[in-house]
């Protein structure tokens, strides 16, 4: 029994990392026990306003992932829990938890929210950082999944109201805390990270000075769901601010406490809360940011930063703070620093602190339970090349907890994770998931429709405002409706068999709901109506509690009358309602990776790991890519030996076919079915089915045209010194680096990211082996993110110089009878300084792949402006391309460190396991179809598909819209432009919604 | 609705599943009021709304017809439906000036799922707009044909 193993895993974290790593596992076959701390999931992304760097809105693309997940039938969702215990090895652990209770019956709360209408009692809101009032019984946020409410009993009084009117009888004032144990077979650590506590920081007068406020706190005041309802105000006098200062690094890169690492995400949501709160008020908002270096270092970051400073005047200081003090009449703020040797003073109406992150709370306590090691800040530790490991087998982490990072990353990392916790007990996949059975679906197109509406009271909800008998006497008046009910809520289960029961008895083939709103219940209630044998698109549903009861409350008679629009126009529509079929499609279960760098092969032994075959095809002619160019690590792991490793287990696999020299010739087809043709070393061509697709093709350096590169034998890259250095050849006794070298220029205005990292590197080696070598680095930001921050500060103590330099006066090279000088202006000593160095170092740009134009033509995917392939989603998807089925990580994303690809390769992993662990991939029922007879053949449609989803095929000698059900995603855009309207847009088409339109305005008397 | 004395415009509201729809949700869930004169239709994105459903809403008796979709340039779910909105919306515009409809009565607008508070308000301006030009002229023609 001991050494079975278990098909189950358990997260730990709902935060986004702890979110996809559920989602992840759950969409390949596994069982996963989700437990959070606190009430809800969603962790600290939840309480974003937006996100960088595409300043999209954090819930909107977040709320879509709460729901998949609160309704997976393979996640549970646990809150309010903790561990308490921990027995067992890899593949079969005993986790012992505790749940605290909530003093709700969670099966019996339908989370509407009537007893929060009710409680007397204010406490102070978590969710909003105490700048406002929730109730004692309360939900963290409005899209809070799950949506439970939850009695604080510290606040609590009490008087039994919320008793008294919970209409689903829920409350259960003495429910106690329960304990119990799970079984899985793999853990993943994300619990995330503590905010700095900024009071530690008391020379910026935060608790002190009502006008200082931390970021996350502006977060909520920058939300259209906070506090002030999206408006910047001051908390002491709610004036509007005119000048607002950000500080950066609070809490961060500071030696004093101890927090020697850089909180890696605050510079870029400095940047974004400046833009935001410029876009939110309505003068002229001044806003200048105090930093040390702008770490912009992640994929079109600096682009970001230079429409901050060009665009939106966002002032950049490059200063530490010294103090702030405050005016005790006006609240207003002064904050003083150092710039150019000089103090200065300057007022502001608000200060905001950007604080840093720090492990997570109890972190000891975690790391006792799961006996794993944390590293000297108290961050879970892990290595370059096992950046999701922690050093217990079979217990992996993500996120925020690994080190501070961004969500992407996050997100990419708990891919990663995912991976790894399958990989341990691949073989019991399946074993703990049940797929669900419908009974046979009814044949209803002989029927006349008959409608059957069922209208929610929702508690009070609606019931309160609307007159909910009056609106079930109303939809039975209706054409075609057969049957009409109300009920006190129809979404509880109870109500779901009566559902059925009346689909029976009144041989219903349409069915409405007339309640909330179908973005959260809609799929509730088509599992209900497929329950009872009919299709599932042949339910409706129209909101009248979210769209007309809670927005007119004080209108009774108008929300009755609006109601009753509302359901004669979806009654209208479900008469014209068509059955839809989900397309299935066959899952060829292989992958092709294109790139044998570090990135491809990790994910060809991680696919491999989960059962797969796998085709890894390289261009060179050996594995290894950019990876087999490095002899030494910043963090003196062995390159050479992990390469020599890795590329051994990827020769010796029998499921990975490599082929070395060799390029993707020609792709076709879509998800679950992919063909390909490979060209090999021998001209000869091998064609290759599979399921999806990894692109991986990495990145090279840049060729420098500047500083004499290639005129001058001592100017040279750093990977060419690294190379000197392993090679024993280096004898210099004074070294210039110079960084930023085909980046952060108009012709490339992003950072490549490593070479900062690359240049520290260097110079700590020239350090060691030549203790007596004079380095200097000139650079403009020193951008060494998160721990890589302690490098730095040891290259600095060894005596390395670094210098800034502003773009407006770049260092010169110059050439001056065989000897090479530098110039540089020195901004401390204030100063032109002329060295003459033995050696120029060039920290090079990393640079797309230039057969990156080809791979992504060929398989109609999206590249960036600097030649990068474009992910679906900078966010949320980082290693996923919009189109099905095909997946990118590694260099081919973006530069990046060696952990860094490891991680992406691993998710790259994960996302096509979610495909290639399916034998048929059902797809949404939503689609464009295309009658023939009406297509003129235009080429519009084809034209507008965001998907590629719409092709030309010859039918008798001429040219006919094709829809590859695969590739349509139902947006409609096709159905809309059809000059013929022989596009027909499944469940939206334009009858319905012409009826639906139609019958909302039927003019009836009151 | 009518000989109530005061002209109570018919609005019909075109939102996209992804954002906008959310965000009036929100609105709700916020308990923010706003006049009860518009009908919600769900379209799974901006992008999928035809001319021809905007004109069959003012042929049918709407004063104003609201087109909300995920904001410019990046947030909608299709990749690019928002543009396509915009860009027929715009045309439109011009159309029913041909038609003697007044191009305020029909609104684009972008409403993100974190704004419940400007869809309200988005409805409460849009109602008082359409009050002043009161009823659509395509309705009384009708009336007095
Ligand atoms: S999904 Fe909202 S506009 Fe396209």
């Amino acid at each position: 029994m001991a050494n079975q193993k278990i098909g189950a895993v358990l997260v730990v974290g709902g935060g986004v990392a702890g979110i996809q790593a559920s989602l992840d596992l759950a969409d390949s076959g596994f069982k996963v026990y989700l437990i959070d701390q606190g009430p809800s999931i969603g962790g600290v992304m939840a309480q974003l306003d937006k996100t960088f760097p595409t300043n999209d809105c954090s819930m909107c693309i977040l709320s879509p992932k709460l729901v998949a997940t609160g309704r997976h039938p393979n996640i549970t969702i646990l809150t309010n829990t903790e561990i308490t215990g921990l027995d067992g090895e890899v593949g079969n652990f005993e986790v012992k938890i505790r749940k605290r209770s909530r003093y709700i019956i969670e099966d019996k709360c339908n989370g509407c929210g009537i007893c929060a209408q009710k409680c007397p009692i204010e406490a102070v809101d978590v969710f909003n950082k105490g700048l406002s009032k929730r109730c004692a019984i309360y939900v963290e946020y409005p899209q809070a999944v799950p949506l439970k409410y939850m009695i604080d009993r510290e606040k609590c009084i009490g008087c039994g109201t919320c008793y008294e009117i919970c209409k689903a009888k829920a409350i259960e004032y003495d429910q106690k805390d329960s304990e119990a144990t799970l079984n899985v077979g793999s853990i993943i650590l994300a619990p995330g990270f503590e905010a700095f506590d900024a009071r530690l920081k008391s020379e910026y007068g935060y608790g002190r000075f009502q006008n200082v406020v931390t970021s996350i706190e502006f977060e909520r005041i920058l939300s259209a769901s906070g506090p002030y309802g999206g408006l910047v105000l001051r908390s002491s006098d709610g004036d509007i601010p005119k000048k607002i200062a950000f500080i950066q690094c609070v809490g961060s890169r500071d030696f004093q406490l101890g927090n020697n690492y850089c909180s890696a995400a605050c510079c870029m949501y400095g940047m974004k809360e400046a833009v935001i709160a410029k876009e939110h008020t309505p003068s002229n908002l001044d806003c200048t940011i105090f930093y040390m270096d702008m770490r912009a270092y992640g994929k079109e970051f600096d682009a970001y930063y230079n429409r901050a400073k060009d665009e939106w005047g966002i002032k950049f200081v490059r200063s530490r703070v010294a103090g702030v003090t405050e005016d005790p009449r006006t609240g207003n703020l002064f904050v003083h620093y150092v710039e150019d040797e000089t103090p200065k003073t300057e007022e502001f109406d608000m200060i905001v602190l950007s604080i840093g992150m720090r492990p997570p709370k109890n972190v000891e306590a975690l790391a006792k339970n799961f006996g794993i090691r944390l590293n000297s800040y108290k961050f879970c530790e892990t290595s370059s090349f096992s950046p999701v490991d922690t050093s217990k087998p079979g217990v992996f982490v993500c996120g925020a907890f690994s080190a501070p990072k961004d969500i992407p990353e996050s997100v990419a990392q708990a891919s990663g994770a995912a991976a790894k916790a399958m990989s341990v007990i691949a073989s019991e996949r399946g074993t703990l998931v049940a797929p669900k059975e419908y009974p046979p679906e009814r044949d209803v197109s002989q029927e006349e429709p008959r409608i059957g509406v069922f209208v929610c009271h929702c508690g009070i909800n609606i019931g309160g405002v609307v007159n909910v008998p009056e609106l079930v006497e109303y939809a039975k008046s209706l054409p075609n409706v057969v049957y009409a009910e109300a009920n006190l809520y129809t979404c509880s289960q109870d109500t779901q068999k009566l559902i059925r029961e009346k689909i029976q008895e009144n041989n219903l083939n349409r069915v409405i709901v007339a309640s909330c709103t179908p973005r959260t219940h809609e799929p509730l209630f088509k599992e209900t109506v497929q329950e009872a044998g009919l299709n599932p698109y042949l339910f409706e549903m129209t909101n009248i509690r979210d769209q007309c009861s809670w927005v007119h409350m004080h209108e009774p008679k108008e929300a009755t009358e609006k109601a009753k629009d509302l359901v004669r126009s979806i009654v209208a529509k479900a008469k014209l309602l068509k059955p839809l079929k989900k397309p299935l499609i066959n899952v060829t279960p292989v992958g092709l990776i294109i790139g044998g760098g570090v990135s491809g092969m990790t994910a060809a032994v991680e696919l491999s790991k989960q059962g797969f075959e796998v085709h890894l095809v390289e261009r060179e002619n050996e594995l290894g890519g950019h990876l087999s160019t490095l002899h030494y690590l910043l963090d003196r792991d062995d390159p050479k030996a992990k390469l020599n490793a890795l590329i051994k287990s990827v020769m010796e696999n029998d499921k990975i076919h490599v082929y070395l020299g060799a390029e993707v010739a020609d792709l076709t087809g879509f998800v679950g079915n992919f063909k390909s043709k490979i060209r090999q070393r021998n001209g000869e061509q091998k064609e290759v089915e599979h399921g999806i697709v990894i692109v991986a093709t990495g990145a090279i350096e840049y060729k420098p045209t500047e500083y004499l590169y290639g005129k001058n034998p001592k100017v040279m890259t750093q990977h060419e010194l690294e190379e000197k250095i392993a090679n024993g050849e280096f004898g210099a006794r004074n070294v210039v680096m110079i960084q930023c070298v085909g980046a952060r220029n108009d012709e490339r205005p992003n950072c490549a990211r490593i070479c900062c990292g690359q240049a520290i590197k260097n110079a700590l080696k020239i350090k060691e082996v030549s203790p007596e070598t004079e380095v200097y680095v000139l650079y403009k930001d020193l951008r060494a993110y998160g721990f890589k921050e302690d490098y730095y500060r040891e290259a600095a103590t060894k005596g390395v110089l670094f210098i800034n330099y502003e773009d407006e006066r770049k260092p010169e090279v110059a050439n001056e009878y065989g000897k090479i000088k530098v110039t540089f202006w020195e901004p401390v000593i204030k100063e032109v300084v002329q060295i003459e160095p033995d050696l120029v170092v060039l920290s090079a740009a990393t640079i797309p792949n230039p057969d990156n134009k080809r791979v992504a033509e060929m398989l109609k995917v999206p590249l960036t402006k600097d030649g990068f392939f474009l992910e679906a989603h900078m966010k949320l998807r980082p290693v996923d391309f919009a189109t099905d089925g095909v997946f990118l990580c590694g260099m081919a994303h973006s530069p990046k460190y060696i952990e860094e690809s490891i991680a992406q390769a691993c998710a790259a992993a994960a996302r096509a396991t979610t495909i290639l662990s399916k034998p048929t991939l059902e797809m949404e029922g939503i689609i464009a179809n295309v009658n023939e007879d009406l297509c003129s053949g235009c080429r519009i449609c084809e034209y507008l598909c965001p998907y590629g989803a719409i092709e030309m095929k010859e039918k008798d000698g001429k040219p006919i819209a094709h829809v590859t059900e695969a590739l349509c995603k139902g947006c409609g855009a096709c159905g809309t432009a059809c000059p013929t309207k022989a596009i027909i847009m499944g469940h939206f088409t334009t009858e319905e919604i012409l009826a639906q339109v139609k019958a909302a305005l039927v003019e009836v008397e009151a | 609705m009518s000989g109530k004395g005061e002209f109570e415009p018919r609005i019909i509201g075109f939102l996209c599943n992804w954002c906008s729809y959310a965000g009036a949700d929100l609105a709700g869930v916020s308990r923010i009021q706003y006049p009860p004169n518009i009908r919600i239709i769900r379209v799974m994105c901006s992008g999928r709304i035809d001319p021809a459903f905007i004109l069959e809403a003012f042929k049918d008796g709407a004063d104003g017809v609201l087109v909300a979709g995920c904001h410019l340039p990046s947030d909608c779910h299709y990749i690019s439906g928002n543009f396509k909105a915009l860009r027929r919306i715009t045309l439109l515009k011009e159309v029913l000036k041909d038609f003697g409809i007044e191009p305020e009565r029909l609104r684009l607008e972008w409403v993100s799922a974190s704004e419940g508070d400007r869809f309200a308000s988005i409805v409460r301006d849009m109602v008082k707009q359409i009050k002043r030009l009161g009823p659509s002229p395509l309705k009384s023609k009708e009336k007095n044909a």
